[in-house]
């Protein structure tokens, strides 16, 4: 598994860059982490997402279902693909420092 | 700018994919190396998802490794795997013995008709482990080797399994054509059980087992992350019907426990069918239960090893028996169906503290689940239509024209057919059939079934959705078809890709919410929205 280098931090991270320490997330690997998904700088529009999913992921433990993301910050579906190019999954959930879903999705 | 990644669709070129080489390599099969290119192979199983279900062998590697760090003793630990599985299970015994080799199966594969490699092929893809069965367990095989097509197992062998097993969908397509009724899916399920005995499976299969464990469900959903999500789904039937539905969770005493895939808790359109279960339960007045603990439907067991499927199918029984239920619903899922119609009875059952299953709707007594004491939804809805017990408006789906694919494992572990073609049409106006060779039983693949559907193996999976896209597409241009319904999870997310590369403008539906859609409920508001909340189409005419 390949390391993650913020600051004086190092994580882990899997195949798709995704931290594997989820509790040890903070602002600096979030921008960090938006830069490896080619975002430079985290507006607050990005935090309105991010602070969402992570406010959600510490109340329940996995990342919610996209609706409810968008009915709850008041984002359509593209507006999120225009802020994190790879979508809410794959590049919202990363800087937010979720895991990624597995299963019939 | 980073190279593109294999899981953006558009790193695939269509016109490229479809140049599909179908000429075999120059070297012959056994001396043609496995080549893991990007988009072609799925994450190997984490060490920690191992370690919790006590699996073989936990530690990171990847299949790009030359040494994939296997025990000391791997050969020893095939070799003693095979022959108790051997012995253990006739049909793998049969199915390594009977098979001469006709080719009916070759052309059948959709990873084969998709990609033209020759180890897609069924009858080559079971080579693989027939060629080893051969030189060990054959008297013709230790005697004269290689002149019957038996080889030696050596790592290169297992790589080439490894790679092979998980590009099968298990989807027994080519066992439909096989003149000795060979199950190739079975010869896949035992590679793979061999596989797991040294610790090689992939991520997608195991992380969601662990998570079953864990919290229930494939997705690590907890049980009060499935209140609020069904409170969420409530909130959107509120909105559309102007009806409250309940949401009765570990309900002791209900009469009925439902379970369904845990992809309908979360990925869209998936939800829209769990809505879709919820205003039916309402409106038929079911005393009914969910569970957090028996929260899902799929069985990843079936992507493992038999003691995998047996455990994963027991949770659904004990909380069964710990809720007092007298008998169970399940929703549109997959796999499930051929664990609940082919495994379950010999592995947990019969389920006789249960009772056999009768509506409480129309007093149809479901006699083919008299032993399992399971009802398929589609079947449950099927009936309380033909008894008129449920108000249709089929024109709220004019919008829809609609096709039917049918799922692998509802239709050919199960002989659904009709069932899901008499719901659609009593809830939907507009209704045709893709051509005769891609539906019932000869249905193809969606491409990503097996636990294949993650993005790193996206190649194989438009490959795969190659043959169903097709004819997708072929409905879409003749006779517009714009919506795709399926009665599996994984049919729901994996197609959702195979038509927006294959068929674009083609969504995709669960059964469920054209149900709902269509559904005139007691005390409802004028309906003006779906369950998408887009605003309702109706043909010309009709009020």
């Amino acid at each position: 598994m390949a390391d993650f280098v913020v600051g004086d931090i190092t994580l882990d991270i899997d195949e798709d860059g995704f931290i594997q320490q989820p509790e040890a997330w903070n602002e600096a690997i979030a921008k960090a982490l938006a830069k490896t998904e080619g975002v430079d700088e985290l507006t607050e529009a990005h935090w309105k997402v991010v602070n969402y999913l992570r406010d959600y992921y510490l109340e329940f433990g996995i990342a919610p279902m996209i609706r409810k993301l968008c009915k709850s910050t008041g984002f359509k579906l593209k507006e999120i693909y225009e802020l994190f190019p790879s979508g809410p999954a794959k590049g919202a959930c990363k800087v937010a420092g979720l895991p990624k879903p597995t299963g019939c999705v | 700018m980073a190279e593109p990644r294999p899981d953006e669709m558009e790193f695939y070129k269509q016109e490229e994919l479809v140049q599909i080489d179908y000429t075999p390599p120059q070297t012959s099969w056994m001396r043609t190396p496995v080549d893991f290119r990007p988009g072609s192979w799925i994450y190997p199983a984490k060490a920690r998802h191992l370690e919790y279900l006590g699996l073989a062998n936990p530690r990171e590697w990847s299949p790009l490794d030359e040494d994939w760090k296997l025990p000391e003793d791997w050969k020893e630990i095939i070799f003693e795997g095979m022959r108790e599985r051997l012995n253990k299970y006739r049909s793998f015994k049969l199915f390594m013995d009977i098979c001469v080799r006709c080719g009916a199966c070759a052309d059948k594969c959709h990873f084969y008709i998709g990609g033209g490699d020759p180890k897609n092929m069924p009858v080559l893809r079971a080579e693989l482990l027939r060629s080893v069965y051969r030189r060990d367990f054959t008297l013709a095989g230790k005697l004269v080797g290689k002149w019957v097509g038996a080889r030696e197992l050596t790592p290169e062998v297992l790589k080439e399994w490894f790679y092979y097993f998980f590009q099968c969908t298990e989807c027994r397509r080519c066992s439909v054509f096989c003149p000795y009724g060979i199950d190739t899916a079975e010869i896949t399920i035992m590679g793979r059980e061999l596989l797991n005995l040294l610790g090689l499976n992939v991520n997608w299969v195991i992380e969601p087992v662990s998570n079953c464990f864990r919290t229930g469900n494939h997705l690590g959903i907890q049980p009060h992350g499935l209140k609020d999500t069904l409170e969420f789904f409530a909130e959107d039937i509120e909105e559309v019907t102007g009806i409250q539905v309940e949401i009765p969770i570990n309900r002791k005493g209900a009469e009925i426990l439902f379970v369904t895939p845990s992809g309908d808790f979360l990925a869209d359109p998936g939800t829209y069918t769990c809505m879709g279960y919820m205003m039916l339960f309402h409106e038929l007045g079911l005393d009914y239960t969910w569970s957090s603990y028996a929260s899902e439907g799929g069985n990843f067991g079936l992507f493992t090893s038999h003691e995998m499927i047996k455990r994963l199918n027991a949770k659904i029984y004990a909380e069964a028996r710990r809720l007092g239920v007298k008998w169970i619903l399940g929703g549109e899922c997959g796999h499930m169906w051929r664990v609940l119609h082919q495994y379950m009875d010999t592995m947990n059952g019969p389920a006789d503290f249960l009772e056999v299953p009768k509506s409480p709707v129309t007093g149809t007594v479901f006699e083919n689940a008299a032993s399992t004491r399971m009802v398929h939804i589609i079947e449950f809805v099927a009936d309380a239509i033909r008894n008129n017990k449920l108000r249709l408006d089929p024109s709220r789906n004019d919008g829809l024209r609609v096709t039917f694919h049918d799922s692998c494992n509802p239709a050919r572990s199960m002989g659904f057919f009709e069932e899901p073609r008499y719901v659609i049409k009593s809830v939907c106006n507009h209704f045709c059939e893709m051509p005769e060779n891609t539906i019932r039983e000869q249905t193809f693949c969606c491409g990503g079934g097996a636990g294949l559907g993650t993005d790193e193996n996206m190649e194989m999976r438009l490959r795969g959705g190659f043959p169903r896209g097709n004819a997708v597409r072929y409905v879409q241009e003749k006779h517009g078809v714009n919506r795709l319904a399926c009665i599996c999870a994984i049919d729901r997310a994996t197609l959702s890709t195979v038509c927006d590369y294959w068929a674009p403008g083609v969504e995709v539906t669960g059964i469920h919410e054209l149900v709902a859609n269509a559904m005139v409920m007691e005390g409802e508001k004028e309906r003006t929205l779906n369950l998408r909340l887009e605003p309702i189409e109706r043909g010309e005419g009709v009020s």
